[in-house]
């Protein structure tokens, strides 16, 4: 008997109180029999479905974005305010938008390798996401040097607060979409992985997803500072 | 056990029902323009209020007394519920409830969709910590220019007044608000530090002053006499004692009031507090 | 016994050290238990300051000595200061809302019973199900140190309020307690929010992925759609808050402007003279109330929703009848949840914000009553015609209907416009959310511990005591509460540390008196709770499997549940969640588990809904 949790006694067998007629339940040998779904039935393999990860996935999208929804709305308040005094774009952000973007592009490239069973092409291609993440990243860095030596800071003015706070907020978010890339490339380590293609599209989905999402952010937060006032 | 749950449900209900009912705690009387409007409002809507708790309140007495198990072993009606019934209370409700919201609005709109009247008396409030400054324009009615830079509590100068301003000349600064009675008042709300709120419950109103903002609000006192005035919005240790007067004065003790230079107005303000007193608490 | 055996391989063995049992458990079951155990830690914090800040307005100035040992800097010779006031309210206000009013309803009792009564094993994301607990946790011991290092020789909270309104938030020089503890005020929160959005991913994932067969949507109990909307929102106003907490801290430590306007002058300094008050421009201080009532409003609901939840699951059981108008009530949950989403604007008529846009949040709030006017309907039209069994659970579940009433419907005076000129931030609006949100919440609670507690702990609670327990209490939260509406009416402001300075209020002493005694004896009624619970871990009467002849998944395994919840297998779904009194069964409740019988058709609410209700129907 298995130990229950939070007592020690044993448990008794179904159907003290669970009337009507006593036909095979779900605590008795029952959904075996009803098999339709064959192997679904098994208890260990209910834990977790490949679709988990994409729920999640996109439920997790949907947190991210409230919260830069709720950041942006703050900027556009902000801006229309009448002590708002513009700062221009540092150049570096055109290069980190065209590295993301393009990084993007190898993701996708990379997804087809392994749809079409090129587990090495698929991973050169995380290989050059992952060179073009850390690209992004490092240009970000820079963008911030570019302001510092015009003398703009984070508590210079308001502008110039929402040059840091969007790309640390948005640079702390890509690096869990740069630890997927890792994690993807860690699991092709041992060759035998390669042979469970299916293991690899589930993962490299979530993390695809992610990483488009974050490339679909970095452009709204560039565009608004860009354009917006 | 059903029916003692019952009668107590049932005397809860009466009980609160009464507390509203014998009017001992109620609003102090309004001597605004819009008060009776807004009172009317809230009467419809508490009476509404009473009778929709009342029904809810008698209904679920009912049903717990009704239908407690007798233990004749009988079985509960099978239902599933009523899709006609559901869209019937659905819609009541929903044309009772929005239609007090449309209801509700009409005070809310004379009071601020519109600019205050020409001719409205304005008096600049700059709230502080713990304390109201009301800056009187005086027999010009203009205010002097007033700058945070020149701002000095240690010298007195609250609000920032530029002396060297000629409108500042005839200024008064006061924490105690005196206004005219019959006659609009508008009231330029700005605060120095945090958020504060100007309270007096007679003017059945109530407006944040917020730092970094300047908000325009209007009124109209119709009855002469004393009133307290609080904050209503938490803004630090001290802001149960950030506690001033209102001071409703006939039109003729009002001018003579904003016509003296501020040394005088000080005098005379003391004067007139202690010529008017607060109104009985019940 | 069989299948002993051969059922043994698809087990889950329970971990051995005690440490992975009870500790760092990746066992929803023992997560459950966890989140209840620190709310109602919480909630005795809570309650404490709650006691303190009664016995302050109704005897002003007296010594309380032990006061003066604990909190030397707020109760110097035990004598309370206005600041210690204050920063009780803050705190009282802030581990209510997000430590017990967050925790119990969704973290502990949807831990522990979401994924049973669905038929899964566990959550779908166990260790992120640990992770989230212990983040909380964290949360919940940097809350407490607020109040201990909040400045250099004093023992004060944060004084701005749950809320936390800005600027006297984001200037450490606003006020006493404005220091060190406002930060730890905001880091707390922030590091909720996280355990919250943890636990909100792990709900909705498990709900849509791990139901069992034949669990189609419309065959969930009703506290799984209330769990389900629940994180839904938490999911959606939790991020609001965190990045509003991100931008606060920004203003109070990085000198940023994001709340803070320009021209400020603070205690004796005007902002960017000197070092002592940086220069601040261009900030909006009614910013702050945005974002934070935009995650507020929602957190209302975030706190009853569970409620509403388990008092509908509650009064079926044991008024032995189906739910009344189930779709309904999925639909209510649904528009409340949403609508809540886009009424944040009621806080603010009088901050300054638009009056056309307060209009329309008014019609906004007040069609929100109509969701929970049908919700009450439904609740009364379960017991009409019903066989009402009065067990504790049953009393407490009757008392949320009548508590969510009598706070709810306030909220119709509150939500108009010009009704909220003299009513805003005075006692009737404290009077309206602690019966709605505070009281009728923690009554859902109290009936799902009673009703619970045989299947968590395979032991009764005290009947009896519990009886003791609500009478007292039901009472007592109506006195409490009541009287304070006509307080506000009065004009009588929130959040003043003492009412003796105005010649107006003098009038409601003695309802401020009869208040604070009702207050006082509902709090140590709750001992009495706290004891029954304790007591009956150890000494209750046994409980068998099903107890109350209920009818969901939970009910059909054992008390406890073993450490995978089925004994290795998973049970098929057949039917809708509250089978009580169909004519002809010979019980008069039907399990969810009971396959059809053929000459007995039953007509099942979630009929041809959603193409996995069909699946159960084929065998």
């Amino acid at each position: 008997m298995a130990t229950r949790v939070g007592s020690t006694r044993p448990a008794k067998k179904k159907g003290i109180s669970a009337g009507g007629p006593k036909v095979p339940g779900p605590n008795g040998k029952g959904p075996r029999g009803n098999g339709s779904r064959g192997e679904e039935d098994d208890g260990a393999s209910r834990r977790l479905s490949p679709n988990a990860y994409r729920i999640a996935m996109w439920v997790v999208l949907a947190a991210v974005v409230m919260m830069f929804a709720a950041l942006s709305s703050v900027y556009i308040i902000l801006s229309a305010n009448n002590h708002w005094q513009r700062v221009s774009l540092p150049r570096m952000f055109f290069f980190s938008t065209g590295a993301i973007l393009a990084s993007s592009w190898t993701l996708h490239k990379a997804r087809r390798s392994l749809k079409q069973g090129r587990p090495k092409r698929y991973r050169q291609w995380l290989v050059a996401t992952l060179v073009l993440g850390l690209a992004f990243v490092a240009s970000q860095l820079m963008a911030w040097r570019e302001l510092v030596a015009q003398g703009l800071y984070l508590a210079t003015n308001p502008h110039s607060s929402f040059f840091y706070l969007f790309t640390s907020i948005h640079g702390v978010h890509l690096l869990g979409g740069i630890f997927g890339l890792l994690y993807l490339l860690f699991r092709l380590r041992k060759p035998e992985r390669w042979l469970d293609p299916e293991g690899l599209e589930v993962s490299s989905g979530a993390v695809a997803l992610y990483w488009h999402a974050m490339d679909v952010l970095w452009l709204w937060l560039f565009l608004l500072l860009l354009v917006w006032r | 056990m059903g029916r003692v749950l019952a009668v107590i449900i049932w005397v809860l209900t009466l009980g609160s029902v009464s507390l509203f009912f014998v009017r001992k705690w109620w609003f102090p009387e309004g001597i605004t323009s819009h008060a009776p409007a807004l009172d009317r409002q809230f009467l419809i809507t508490i009476i509404i209020v009473g009778i929709a708790f009342t029904a809810a309140q008698v209904g679920l007495g009912y049903m717990v007394w009704k239908y407690r198990d007798t233990g004749d072993r009988a079985r509960a009606t099978y239902s599933h519920g009523s899709s006609r019934l559901e869209v019937i209370w659905t819609i009541v409700t929903a044309v009772v409830f929005i239609g007090l919201a449309v209801m509700g609005q009409s005070v809310w709109a004379s009071l601020h969709f519109n600019q205050a009247p020409a001719g409205a008396f304005q008096v600049s409030v700059v709230a502080q910590q713990f304390q109201w400054n009301f800056h009187y324009g005086g027999r010009d009615g203009v205010f002097g220019r007033t700058d945070p830079r020149l701002i000095d509590d240690s010298s007195l100068n609250f609000v920032g007044l530029d002396y060297n301003d000629p409108n500042a000349s005839d200024d008064a600064i006061h924490s105690v608000l005196a206004v005219p009675v019959n006659r609009p008042v508008e009231l330029i709300l700005r605060s120095k530090d945090v958020i504060h709120n100007i309270w007096v419950p007679q003017l059945r109103f109530k407006q944040d002053l917020v730092p970094g903002m300047m908000i325009r609000v209007h009124f109209t006192p119709v009855r002469v006499g004393k009133y307290e005035l609080a904050c209503a919005e938490l803004c630090g240790q001290l802001h149960y004692a950030m506690r001033s007067y209102l001071l409703v004065l006939p039109e003729e003790e009002h001018r003579a009031l904003t016509e003296l230079p501020q040394d005088d107005f000080q005098v005379q303000m003391t004067q007139l507090l202690a010529k008017y007193p607060l109104p009985p608490t019940p | 016994m069989a299948g002993e055996t051969h059922e043994a391989i698809h087990r889950h063995e329970p971990p051995k050290s005690f440490i992975r049992k009870y500790i760092f458990s990746l066992d929803h079951k023992v997560i459950g238990i966890q989140y209840i155990i620190l709310a109602l830690a919480a909630v005795l914090v809570g309650m404490t300051m709650s006691l303190l800040m009664r016995l302050n307005l109704s005897w002003p100035g007296t010594n309380w000595p032990i006061l003066g040992t604990l909190f030397p800097g707020g109760a110097p010779d035990g004598m309370m200061t206005p600041e210690f006031y204050l920063s009780l309210v803050t705190m009282h206000g802030t581990i209510m809302v997000f430590f017990v009013l967050t925790t119990a309803p969704q973290g502990g009792f949807g831990n522990y019973f979401l994924p049973i009564q669905i038929g899964a094993e566990d959550m779908a994301f166990p260790v992120l199900n640990m992770l989230s607990f212990w983040v909380t946790f964290v949360g919940f011991i940097v809350i407490l140190a607020a109040i201990f290092f909040s400045g250099a020789e004093s023992t004060v909270g944060p004084i701005s309020g749950w809320t936390g309104y800005a600027p006297l938030s984001a200037l450490k020089n606003a006020g006493p307690g404005q220091g060190l503890g406002m930060d730890l005020w905001i880091i707390s929160i922030a590091i909720f929010c996280v355990g919250s959005l943890l636990g909100a991913l792990n709900f909705i994932t498990t709900l849509l992925n791990m139901r069992t067969r034949g669990m189609s949507l419309m065959r969930m109990p009703l506290t799984c759609w209330a769990w389900f909307t629940t994180a839904v929102l938490a999911l959606l106003s939790f991020p609001v808050l965190l990045g509003a907490g991100i931008l606060l801290l920004l203003d109070r430590n990085a000198g940023t402007s994001f709340f803070i306007p320009g021209g400020l002058y603070v205690t004796g300094l005007l902002s960017g003279v000197d070092d002592r008050f940086p220069l601040h421009t261009g900030g909006s201080a009614i910013l702050w109330q945005h974002l934070f009532w935009f995650f507020g409003h929602p957190e209302v609901y975030i706190a009853i929703l569970p409620g509403m939840g388990a008092t509908s699951h509650i009064l079926a059981t044991f008024a032995r009848k189906p739910v009344f108008g189930y779709r309904a009530m999925v639909f209510a949950i649904f528009a409340i949840g949403l609508l809540g989403f886009f009424v944040w604007g009621h806080h603010m008529f009088i901050s300054g914000m638009s009056p056309y846009s307060a209009m329309t949040f008014s019609i906004l709030t007040l069609s929100i009553g109509v969701p929970s006017a049908v919700k009450t309907f439904n609740w009364l039209g379960t017991l009409w015609g019903g066989r009402i069994r009065f067990t504790t659970a049953m009393l407490f579940a009757i008392g949320f209907v009548s508590l969510f009433v009598a706070g709810g419907i306030t909220g119709l005076v509150l939500g108009q416009t010009s009704l909220d000129l003299p009513m805003h931030d005075t006692y009737f609006v404290p009077a309206h959310f602690h019966l709605v949100m505070g009281v009728a919440s923690i009554f859902g609670m109290f009936a799902a511990t009673y009703f619970w507690f045989p299947k968590m702990f395979g032991r009764f609670m005290s009947e009896s005591l519990g009886k003791v327990h609500f009478w007292i209490t039901f009472i007592g939260v109506y006195l409490i509460f009541v009287p304070m509406h006509t307080m506000g009416m009065v004009g009588m402001p929130r959040r003043f540390a003492q009412f003796t300075e105005y010649e107006f209020l003098s009038s409601l002493h003695p309802l401020v008196m009869l208040v604070s005694v009702a207050a006082i004896v509902t709090i140590l009624v709750q001992i009495l709770f706290y004891f029954n619970l304790v007591w009956s871990i150890f000494k209750g009467k046994k409980a068998p499997e099903n107890p109350w002849d209920a009818t969901t998944l939970e009910w059909t395994t054992a008390s406890p549940p073993p450490h995978d919840n089925f004994a290795g297998h998973l049970p098929v779904v057949y039917r809708g969640p509250y089978e009580f009194a169909v004519p002809g069964a010979p019980n008069d409740f039907v399990m969810q588990t009971e396959p059809e019988v053929v000459e007995q058709p039953i007509a099942v609410d979630g009929e041809g809904t959603s193409g996995n209700g069909d699946e159960g129907r084929k065998h």
